[in-house]
């Protein structure tokens, strides 16, 4: 309640930047699930291929690496954008 | 039909390819971490400097982290490999998060300057590597020069 009192007492400056920062936040959380459940498709079929077929491990580990490194750069540009917005 | 193997209970022994593969992106940061900073220090001044150093720094550790991390857990448990991936993405987040608020307001700090040096070295970085590994996969005969 109290957070709500504080946050109608802002002006109309204050009550922008609050909500920018707000909306950033929040898209900075939406822009880290999409490659949390690509993250997490991708190593378990990477897991299930080097179980299956561990004389391929290294190949797989190695694309594996890679695929993450690919797929964690979307949730780096939604940090990107949230700090360049939201800070 | 044969039975797949549990992922819990196989382990991968052997080296790493992870941390080869972080090595080499390690020393190709090196190499351009020179570029990427007279860029930004053309288009935010000193302070651009200090900020594209340190975007290069966590980029470079955070893919060391991820490596090590997966190269740690794989000897362990394919099951906890995954886990630890997965934990080990939120934590990278994390860190990269709270790395950034801590020197948001400090006076040689360029946030423009820092984001753009995150998002280019991490990608630039990615493809550069993902040229040599793809070569090496397909024609591993020809073995590419490694930078």
């Amino acid at each position: 309640m109290e957070a709500l009192a504080a946050l109608a007492a802002l002006t109309g400056d204050e009550a922008k930047a609050a909500s920018a920062a707000g909306s950033a936040g929040f898209a900075y959380g939406l822009a880290a699930i999409g490659p949390g459940i690509g993250i997490g498709y991708l190593v378990g079929k990477s897991v299930e291929a080097m179980a299956r077929q561990p004389e391929a491990a290294g190949m797989v580990r190695t694309t594996m690496f890679l695929g993450i490194a690919f797929t964690e750069a979307l949730a780096l540009i939604g940090f990107v954008v949230f700090i360049l917005i939201g800070l | 039909m044969a039975s797949t193997p549990d992922p819990m209970t196989t382990r991968l022994e052997g080296e790493a390819p992870e941390i080869t593969v972080s090595l080499d992106i390690l020393k190709r940061g090196a190499y351009v971490s020179p570029i990427i900073v007279a860029v930004c220090a053309v288009f935010a001044g000193l302070d651009g400097v200090w900020s594209a150093l340190y975007a290069v720094a966590l980029v470079l550790l955070n893919f060391f982290f991820a490596a090590g991390l997966v190269a740690l857990t794989a000897r362990i448990s394919l099951g906890l490999m995954m886990g630890a991936v997965l934990f080990g993405y939120l934590a990278r987040l994390g860190l990269i998060f709270l790395a950034v608020i801590l020197v948001r307001d400090a006076s040689w700090i360029s946030l423009p300057a820092l984001g753009f040096t995150i998002i280019v070295t991490h990608l630039g970085l990615l493809v550069w590597e993902m040229r040599y590994v793809a070569a090496s996969l397909a024609f591993p005969a020809l073995k590419p020069r490694k930078p």
